[in-house]
C-alpha cells in the first residue's frame, strides 16, 4: 500500500512538471532539451563583391532565421563559413551578432572565387546551414566610400599648388621662426673654428621616407655651409639608396658654393642595413673622430638614444629632428635643439626656401586650419547635444562626425 | 646547472661583454666586436636582399620556372610582365656605377620619391587627418550612465586642449604672440607631459633588453640562474 502510494505521489509529481515543461516548449523553442532544438537557418544567403574598393572584399548577406526576436534571446549569433570555390574545404571566418543580416570577408583574394554558408548559432548548437552563390573580388576604379578623403585631398593639394605658384610669382610666403635653426649656423661654425668635422645622421629609413627626405634637404644647406666654411662633413649611412642619395644632395651644395674641387665621395658612406651594427659603428666614429657637431635628421628608432648619448659625451653640440614620437622624448632629453615632428619638414623648406616646400608648407597648413575648424565647432555642437539632449542638435553632431568617417 | 660547455654561448658573451665595455670607453675589444658586426650584418643584408627580394619579387616573377628548386611554389605561376618596369628601374639606379651614364640613376630614385610621396599622402590623411578629426570630436561634458563625470569631463577638456593647442604650436604661417602665442606654449607644454610619459615608459621596454642580457650572462654562460 505505501508502495503504490509512493508511486502515486512520484507521478502525481512529476506529470506536472512534465506538462510544465512541455507547454513552455512549446512557446519558446530554445528550452524543448528532450528533443534537442530546431534552430531555423538563415534564408537567402547571397554574396557579392563590395562595391567601390580597392578589391579583397566580399559581402555576405542573410535574411535572418524565423526565431531570431530580441525578445527570445534565442540565437547567438551567426557564423559564417567560406571555400574556395568549386571544391575546397569550408572553414570559419567570423561572427555575426543577432540580428545582423550582413558580413563583410574583407581576406578575400581577388583571384579566387567562394562560396559562404551561415548557420545561426544558439545555446543548442549551431542550425542547419545556408548556402550562398559563387563570389569573387575585385577592385573597382572609383571608391565612394572615400569620397570625403578625396574632396579634403584636393583641398589641401588646391591650396599647396596655389601657394607654390604664388611663391614661384615672387609672392612671399612668411614662415614663423623656428627654434634650433639658428643654431645650426653655429654650430658649423663652432665646428670649423675646432677644427673637428660635423657628423649628421639622416636616420635609418630609406628614401620611401618623408623625414628621410626631409634630413636630406637640410644636410644640402649643412653640406653649402661646410663647403664655404672648409669644415670637414660625415655621413655613414645605413641604406645604399640613402647613399646615393646624401652624395648627390652634398655634391650639388658643393657646386653651388663654388667649391666642386674639395666634394669627395668618401663624405658619405655605407656602413649595414643592421640597425645596431650600424649605432656600433657611428658610436665608434664618435668616440675616434670626437665631432664638434651632431645632426639627427631623420626617421629614428631605438637607436636615437644611444647615439645622442654617446654625442652628449664627448661634448658635442647636436641638434636632432624626429617624427618618431616614441623617439623625440630621447632627443629632447639629450641633445641641444630638436625640432618636433612637423618642425622638421618646416625646417626643410625654411632652410631651402625653395617656392615648392614653402607651397607645401603653406598648404598643410590651410589642412590644420580645416581641422582645427572642424574640431571645435565639432565639439561644441557635441557638448551641446549631451547638455540639451535635443535629437536634431544629436542628428547635426552625426552629421559632422560621419563628414571624417571613411566608408 | 652549471657554466655553459657550448662554445657559441661562450663567444655570445665574449661579445656581450666586449660591446659593454664601450662603457668604460672606446678599446681593442669593442673595436673587434664592431667590426664583426658591421662586417657580418653587411654581408647577410646583402644576402637576405637577394634571397628574400630579388630572387622572388623579380626573378620569380619575370622567369619562374629558373626558381623552381628554390622556390617550388612560385614557379608554377604564370609570368608576371609588369615587373619589367622594376627591372628596368633597377638598372637605371646601377647606371651610377657609370661615369657617363650617372644621370640616368637620378629618374630611378625621383620615381620611386615620387610615387612614395604619392601614396603616402591618402594614407597620412587617412590616419593623421580624418582619423584625428573624427576621435577628437568629443563632448567637453562627459555624461556616464545617465550621471555627470567629473573624470571623464576633466579627461575630455585636457584631450580637446591638447589636440587643438597642439595644431596651434605646429601652425608656422602666423607669429606665435599673444593669445596664440600662450596657446601655442600650452600646446609645447602638453607635448612636453607626453614625450616624459613616454621616455619612462620607453626606458621601462630598454630595460627589458638589459635584463634580457643579464638572463643569457647568468643563465645561458654562467648557468647561475635557471631561464
Amino acid at each position: 500500500m505505501q508502495r503504490l502510494l509512493g508511486i502515486f505521489l512520484i507521478i502525481g509529481f512529476l506529470f506536472p512538471l512534465t506538462w510544465i515543461s512541455e507547454s513552455f516548449a512549446q512557446e519558446n523553442p530554445a528550452f524543448d532539451d528532450s528533443a534537442g532544438i530546431t534552430i531555423a537557418p538563415p534564408t537567402n544567403v547571397k554574396a557579392y563583391d563590395h562595391p567601390g574598393d580597392a578589391g579583397g572584399a566580399i559581402v555576405v548577406e542573410w535574411d535572418l532565421s524565423p526565431q531570431d526576436h530580441p525578445e527570445n534571446d534565442l540565437i547567438l549569433g551567426y557564423e559564417i563559413f567560406r571555400a574556395v570555390y568549386p571544391d575546397g574545404e569550408y572553414e570559419s571566418i567570423g561572427v555575426a551578432s543577432p540580428g545582423h543580416t550582413s558580413y563583410m570577408d574583407a581576406n578575400a583574394e581577388d583571384e579566387h572565387e567562394y562560396i559562404y554558408k551561415v548557420t545561426a548559432t544558439s545555446g543548442n548548437g549551431p542550425s542547419a546551414t545556408a548556402i550562398s552563390n559563387p563570389a569573387g573580388s575585385s577592385p573597382e576604379w572609383i571608391n565612394f566610400g572615400m569620397t570625403n578623403l578625396f574632396i579634403i585631398g584636393l583641398i589641401i593639394c588646391s591650396s599647396v599648388i596655389y601657394f607654390i605658384m604664388h611663391a614661384k610669382k615672387g609672392g612671399k610666403l612668411f614662415l614663423r621662426k623656428i627654434g634650433g635653426l639658428e643654431a645650426i649656423d653655429d654650430a658649423i661654425g663652432r665646428a670649423t673654428e675646432m677644427g673637428r668635422p660635423i657628423l649628421f645622421i639622416p636616420g635609418i629609413h630609406d628614401m620611401d621616407d618623408v623625414q628621410t627626405i626631409a634630413g636630406l634637404t637640410i644636410l644640402n644647406y649643412i653640406a653649402k655651409k661646410v663647403a664655404e666654411y672648409d669644415s670637414r662633413l660625415h655621413v655613414p649611412v645605413c641604406r645604399s639608396i640613402v647613399m646615393t642619395t646624401a652624395r648627390e644632395s652634398i655634391k650639388e651644395a658643393y657646386l653651388s658654393a663654388g667649391r666642386p674641387d674639395a666634394y669627395s665621395d668618401d663624405f658619405v658612406h655605407y656602413v649595414t642595413d643592421e640597425q645596431f651594427g650600424y649605432v656600433a659603428a657611428v658610436d665608434g666614429v664618435m668616440v675616434r673622430e670626437k665631432p664638434a657637431t651632431c645632426f639627427y635628421l631623420g626617421a629614428f628608432f631605438a637607436e636615437s638614444l644611444i647615439m645622442a648619448e654617446t654625442g652628449n659625451s664627448i661634448g658635442a653640440i647636436q641638434i636632432a629632428g624626429t617624427a618618431m614620437p616614441a623617439q623625440l622624448p630621447f632627443f629632447v632629453a639629450a641633445c641641444d635643439y630638436t625640432l618636433i615632428g612637423e618642425e622638421l619638414f618646416a625646417a626643410s623648406a625654411y632652410l631651402s626656401g625653395e617656392p615648392k616646400q614653402l607651397g607645401s608648407l603653406k598648404g598643410q597648413d590651410v589642412g590644420k586650419v580645416i581641422a582645427m575648424a572642424a574640431i571645435g565647432v565639432g565639439v561644441l555642437v557635441e557638448t551641446i547635444y549631451v547638455i540639451s539632449g535635443s535629437s536634431a542638435i544629436g542628428n547635426l553632431s552625426s552629421f559632422i562626425k560621419n563628414l571624417f568617417v571613411l566608408g | 646547472m652549471g657554466i655553459s660547455g657550448d662554445i657559441w654561448v661562450w663567444i655570445g658573451a665574449f661579445l656581450t661583454f666586449s660591446i659593454m665595455s664601450f662603457l668604460y670607453k672606446d678599446n681593442p675589444f669593442y673595436k673587434f666586436a664592431e667590426h664583426l658586426f658591421v662586417g657580418v650584418s653587411a654581408a647577410y643584408w646583402m644576402c637576405m636582399g637577394i634571397w628574400q627580394t630579388l630572387v622572388p619579387n623579380l626573378i620569380a616573377k619575370l622567369h619562374p620556372p629558373v626558381v623552381s628548386e628554390i622556390l617550388p611554389a612560385a614557379s608554377t605561376k604564370p609570368a608576371e610582365y609588369s615587373y619589367i618596369i622594376p627591372l628596368v628601374l633597377g638598372i637605371m639606379f646601377l647606371m651610377r656605377l657609370s661615369p657617363k651614364g650617372a644621370w640616368i640613376s637620378r629618374w630611378a630614385l625621383a620615381f620611386i620619391v615620387g610615387t612614395t610621396a604619392g601614396s603616402y599622402l591618402t594614407r597620412y590623411l587617412r590616419s593623421d587627418f580624418l582619423g584625428q578629426i573624427q576621435y577628437s570630436i568629443i563632448p567637453l561634458i562627459s555624461i556616464e550612465d545617465g550621471s555627470f563625470s567629473f573624470v571623464g569631463t576633466i579627461s575630455n577638456i585636457i584631450i580637446f586642449l591638447g589636440v587643438f593647442c597642439g595644431l596651434i604650436y605646429f601652425f608656422f604661417s602666423k607669429e606665435h604672440k599673444g593669445t596664440f602665442g600662450v596657446a601655442s606654449k600650452v600646446g609645447i607644454y602638453i607635448l612636453m607631459i607626453t614625450f616624459g610619459a613616454g621616455f619612462g615608459y620607453t626606458v621601462m621596454a630598454r630595460i627589458s633588453l638589459l635584463v634580457g642580457r643579464m638572463q643569457f650572462i647568468f643563465g645561458d654562460w654562467l648557468g647561475i640562474i635557471s631561464r
